[in-house]
């Protein structure tokens, strides 16, 4: 409240006592207050700590001055010191015989225990006695410590006496064992499966706080298995209407509201028996009309309580009236100045159009609003709604919008998040496969640690597979567009090391292909990246490797960073610059074998490595090279090579390492028995480095996973193929074929972990120099709302090929029908418990009970008469009247039967909120006309057919896989 | 569900904690720690509410309110409404504001005992009970003078009463 004051100024009173605590307690609390640094603290705390010590083991010590001790000891706890040395002191407090001093001993158990502690063994014994004291405080208190110390093997120790607290005559008690039993249910449900009927007795409590309490413990049985609980429906209905009538006690009033809370959690309830069933929802609408149109939305809890209806309206069987008094109401709150309800519209226009998307049209403004609000929190929920409604005509602003948020952004989890959610959308939904390759280069660009290592392999197969269709043209098109944005890029500082390998992949593979760059140039900027990213030792190798890939021709810098590198300390770097001085003592034709060009498109990436290699082990076991390397030798030397190499990683060094040792028997004694005669055939070999061997076993090894990708990532396969088994010595150069299946599983998943802590290594870049302009005029925001909600101008030439997508939206109505129309048995019978008299007494009530379909419906087009009476204005029906028969088709495909008045109202609804859009605020009224323009847009648009309707041709279906 | 009620003071102190999850002590200056930064990082006049799955794991959200030098915060998951959250703050400060006539900062760091009885009448197990701040206080005022009339029969030291029995 205003009245908090200072510190400074209490302290000051504080040191006068009065707070009926001894001088010491203030002194220390005053001494922390006062200290100037962390450290200074923990010294005051510390010393305190050795004191407690000491006068808690002290028999002498008062029993009142225990209490206090005790609570010191939970302050100095609660700062996050160690006081566990006082928990035994605080077990015994709670058998003492005074009331103050078992209270404090059961509230600094629950404090500082959990129920898995040792010492609450000690403790359920007490509790157990005090649940059967005569005075109700004690039985309060240890109900309350029950709740939080009663593990699953205790419940049985105490469960008798808490339901037989369920009678006592205190309703506080009552209350307390009601939440008890709940926790206990939430601990181990099938414990207390068999007094769930308890629960539903206790709904018909004389006293409603003990009915609310009960609500909670239903709440969580219901969401579980609704269906047995349909029976209370029409229970659960009347309870909520005498509440919203105020026939409840005034004391349970809150700001004006009669048991808010109460009604919030009936709403909730109804919420879930309402979801999918018809007939259940048919017993709703009249109480929901009613509080709709008492909703009080001055208060916070009224709105609250409104914003609960609107909830429960999107969940339960959808109503036409309903959705409408729903929708009006997030209107209201969105146009809101509070930010709290802002939050609160977005959720609920979030809800509602799952069941009709057509609502968000007609807050586009309020929401492109909230996207440009300071609230992060306002900002992040708007995000979530853009994410539910995105579809193929809107993706692109959407995600770029999403990218532009995402590179602020500094908590990890969230932008991870975000990340994913943007290469979710732009794998759904993307219009083209250049805009796919420009959003993953900037989701890369700002979060490429964060993503997944899979999106990058299906970039890069993207890339080189192209669109999948016969179009060569396109393909190489796309290449080059994305040679030409790399090259861009790749002179950035910090990049994200796993961009910065799809960025060398493209351009060692097509780098030349189009022959717009020369090949040298696009070796030098590689050989610029390896200098550049000297610490990052798999960025180096992969730049490295591709360089080695593409030229025959050397150039002096290129050879130059050779030397340096075959003198590297890791070794990995070593061996490959030892391959490459060897590959370039080849003739050409052997290299042109080697490395074919663009070879990865036609036979995916295998090809590739496996010509490569199986060329080289052809030729060296022509020269008499010994066929394989030894399993014992090689594991050896990898491992030792891997770790020494990779001390950084020494996460992936671990589980490799790990998988490694798991190698079964057998093979271990076949490979000991070939390691005596590898030795001396190595030497015949042309270049003889033992890391040849170990490229071969390699790549041949990569092959049978099949995955075109993975063959980039040697060094992580390395390390795990050491569980191979290789047959007996062959010349032939296709080997490994036997042994695909086997190898596949262990193969995929290690080299995923691989990946995974190839990206969690590098730290993260907060590269945020290309942030785009925070302000924007309103003729911006229009522009923006429209391409959101409508179609924008630049969407107009792509309605040919929108028509042909669809929403990912597909019409949930259909849905909702289908589910209904599925027979529901509906158990109609009384309410087993007898409703008491004042809660559920339905003898006189001022609202007749007519059938829900007729009555609240008349009393809420009472509600929207004054706003359906407004002006339209002139300009808007044209755009009305367009849209008219899509808004009719929904609704009569929403509900058959009263298809006439559902489709009028909506349609007038609109009408007006436009024109109210328009002509509310002055900034509205000065955007009117282009507003008025991408509103005819969208409306000629939705004529010609863009609405979205048929199914999104998944562009990279077989990417997402 | 009610996951945790805290109050922390704007010099990132705090002032009570309870969670209905147990969290370990270690970790609860780790909470402490990264709620106060977010709190901290808000501007005034932005809403209630911040999304902590970061924190107290995924659906999780936490409504706060600031009044003069102290954060009240509650953390819940998503089967509570967020507005009647914020308004259960109220009902607690309202609740400490008569039990303490005026309530300011050092109130609350000198009983906090007190603040976590209020607490317990309001809140059980992580569902909410009492809403009505003045049930709240009747029963807060009925166990204060129950327990001053068991406290004045045992002023006597334990080692003395001890002997007696003896």
């Amino acid at each position: 409240m205003e009245q908090l004051r200072t510190i400074g100024r209490e302290l000051a009173m504080g040191s006068q006592g009065g707070w009926g605590q001894s001088k010491e307690f203030l002194d220390l609390v005053k001494s922390i207050g006062e200290a100037r640094s962390k450290a200074e603290e923990d010294r005051i705390i510390a010393r305190e700590l050795e004191h407690l010590k000491r006068r808690l083991a002290d028999p002498d010590v008062p029993r009142r001055k225990m209490k206090e001790l005790l609570l010191r000891l939970v302050y100095a706890e609660m700062l996050g010191h160690d006081a566990s040395f006082g928990h035994i002191h605080a077990v015994k407090m709670t058998h003492d015989e005074s009331l103050p001093l078992k209270r404090t001993g059961y509230l600094a158990v629950a404090l500082f225990l959990d129920e898995r502690h040792d010492l609450v063994i000690l403790v359920v014994n007490t509790i157990q006695k005090d649940l059967r004291s005569d005075n109700y405080l004690v039985v309060c208190a240890a109900l309350s410590a029950a709740c939080r110390l009663i593990g699953e093997e205790a419940i049985p120790a105490v469960l008798p006496q808490v339901v037989e607290l369920l009678a006592h005559p205190k309703e506080a008690v009552r209350k307390k064992a009601v939440m008890a039993l709940h926790r206990f249910y939430q601990r181990s449900p099938s414990s207390v499966s068999h007094l769930v009927s308890n629960f539903r007795k206790r709904l018909c409590d004389n006293d409603p706080g003990v009915m609310g309490a009960t609500l909670c413990p239903l709440y969580d049985l219901i969401l579980e298995e609704p269906n047995s609980y349909k029976d209370l429906v029409v229970s659960f209905v009347n309870i909520l209407k005498q509440v919203a009538e105020r026939r409840l006690p005034t004391s349970y009033d809150y700001h004006q509201m009669p048991a808010p809370f109460i009604q919030i959690k009936l709403l909730k309830i109804l919420a879930v028996l309402g979801s999918g069933d018809k007939q259940a929802s048919g017993h709703m609408y009249t109480v929901l009309g009613d509080i709709f149109r008492k909703g009080d939305t001055a208060s916070n809890i009224g709105n609250a309580i409104l914003y609960e209806c609107i909830c429960c309206i999107s969940s339960i069987f959808p109503n036409p009236k309903m959705l409408e008094a729903a929708a009006e109401t997030t209107s209201k709150f969105l146009k809101s100045d509070s930010h709290n309800l802002k939050y609160m519209g977005i959720d609920a226009l979030g809800r509602l159009i799952k069941i009709n998307p057509d609502i968000a049209e007609e807050h586009q403004l309020a929401v492109i609003d909230c996207l440009e609000d300071p609230d992060d929190t306002l900002k992040r929920k708007t995000f979530e709604l853009l994410y539910k409604m995105t579809k193929s005509t809107n993706v692109e602003v959407i995600v770029d919008r999403m990218i532009e948020y995402m590179i602020n952004i500094t908590d990890h989890h969230y932008k991870t998040e975000i990340a994913s959610r943007c290469v979710e959308l732009a794998e759904q939904f993307a219009p083209s496969n250049q805009w796919f390759i420009q959003t993953m280069n900037k989701v890369f660009e700002h979060a490429g640690d964060l993503v997944n290592i899979r999106v990058a392999h299906n970039l890069m197969r993207l890339i080189a597979e192209g669109f999948g269709e016969e179009d060569e043209g396109a393909d190489s098109q796309l290449r080059s567009s994305a040679v030409d944005s790399y090259l861009r890029i790749v002179g950035e500082p910090k990049l994200p090391s796993s961009f910065l390998q799809i960025i060398c992949w493209v351009l060692g593979e097509y780098g030349t292909a189009d022959g717009k760059y020369s090949a040298p140039y696009i070796i030098g900027k590689l050989c610029d990246v390896a200098e550049a990213h000297l610490t990052d030792d798999t960025v180096k190798i992969f730049a490295f490797e591709i360089a080695l890939g593409r030229k025959i021709d050397m150039l002096p810098e290129c050879q130059t960073l050779v030397d340096e590198l075959s003198a590297s300390h890791s070794t990995d770097l070593q061996q490959r610059a030892y391959e490459l001085q060897a590959l370039l003592g080849l003739d050409k034709h052997a290299v042109e074998s080697v490395m074919p060009t663009d070879a990865s498109c036609e036979d995916i990436e295998v090809d590739r490595n496996l010509s490569f290699l199986n060329s080289y082990v052809q030729q060296a076991l022509e020269n008499g090279a010994a066929p394989y390397i030894p399993e014992s030798e090689r594991s050896g030397v990898i491992s030792v090579g891997s770790y020494r190499s990779q001390e950084q990683q020494e996460a992936s060094a671990h589980t490799l390492r790990f998988e490694a040792y798991e190698m079964p028997k057998p093979s271990l004694a076949l490979a000991t028995s070939q390691a005596s005669m590898s030795t001396p055939p190595a030497d015949l070999v042309p270049i003889p480095e033992p890391g040849y061997y170990k490229e071969d076993h390699q790549i041949s090894r990569s092959q049978p996973s099949g995955d075109a990708v993975s063959g980039e990532f040697g060094v992580k396969l390395r390390l795990d193929g050491v569980q191979k088994k290789w047959g007996k010595p062959t010349y032939s150069s296709s080997t490994p074929s036997s042994s695909a299946s086997s190898q596949q599983a262990t193969n995929g998943g290690s080299h995923s972990d691989g990946g995974g802590s190839t990206s969690s290594q590098v730290r993260e870049s907060s590269y945020g120099s290309k942030r785009q302009q925070g302000t924007e005029i309103s003729a911006e925001k229009q522009r923006l709302a429209a391409s959101l909600f409508g179609s924008a101008p630049a969407k107009a030439d792509r309605k040919a090929q929108a028509s042909r997508k669809t929403a990912k939206e597909s019409p949930s109505t259909e849905k909702a029908t289908a589910s209904s129309s599925a027979p529901q048995p509906v158990k109609e019978q009384v309410t087993p418990a007898a409703p008491p008299p004042d809660l559920l007494d339905l003898g006189d009530e001022p609202v007749s009970s007519s059938p829900p379909s007729a009555d609240p419906f008349s009393q809420l087009e009472g509600l929207l008469g004054p706003a359906s009476s407004t002006p339209v204005v002139s300009g808007t029906p044209a755009t009305s009247s367009s849209k008219a028969p899509d808004l009719m088709s929904i609704f009569s495909d929403d509900v058959p039967t009263g298809a006439t008045s559902g489709s009028t109202d909506p349609t007038l609804g609109d009408v007006n909120l436009m024109s109210s859009l328009k002509g509310a605020t002055g900034v509205a009224a000065k955007k009117g006309p282009s507003l008025q323009d991408a509103l005819q847009k969208d409306a000629t648009a939705r004529q010609v057919g863009v609405t979205p309707t048929g199914n999104n041709p998944n562009l990279f279906k077989d990417l997402l896989g | 569900m009610i996951q945790a009620v805290m109050v922390i003071s704007t010099q990132a102190k705090p002032r009570l904690l309870k969670f209905y999850n147990f969290q370990s002590p270690e970790k609860h200056q780790d909470i402490v720690r990264g709620v106060f930064q977010l709190l901290s990082a808000r501007p005034d006049s932005v809403s209630n509410f911040v999304e902590v799955d970061g924190i107290f794991g995924p659906g999780t959200k936490m409504v706060y309110k600031h009044l003069a030098t102290l954060y009240f915060v509650f953390v819940f998951d998503s089967s509570e409404n967020e507005l009647a959250m914020l308004d259960l703050i109220q009902v607690f400060v309202e609740t400490l504001d008569k039990c303490f006539k005026n309530v300011c900062e050092l109130d609350i760091v000198f009983n906090f005992n007190k603040l976590h009885t209020i607490l317990d009448e309001m809140i059980l197990g992580g569902q909410v009970i009492e809403t009505s701040s003045e049930q709240i206080m009747k029963s807060v005022e009925e166990i204060g003078r129950l327990e001053k009339q068991s406290s004045t029969t045992s002023l006597i030291p334990k080692s003395i009463s001890d002997r007696f029995s003896r």
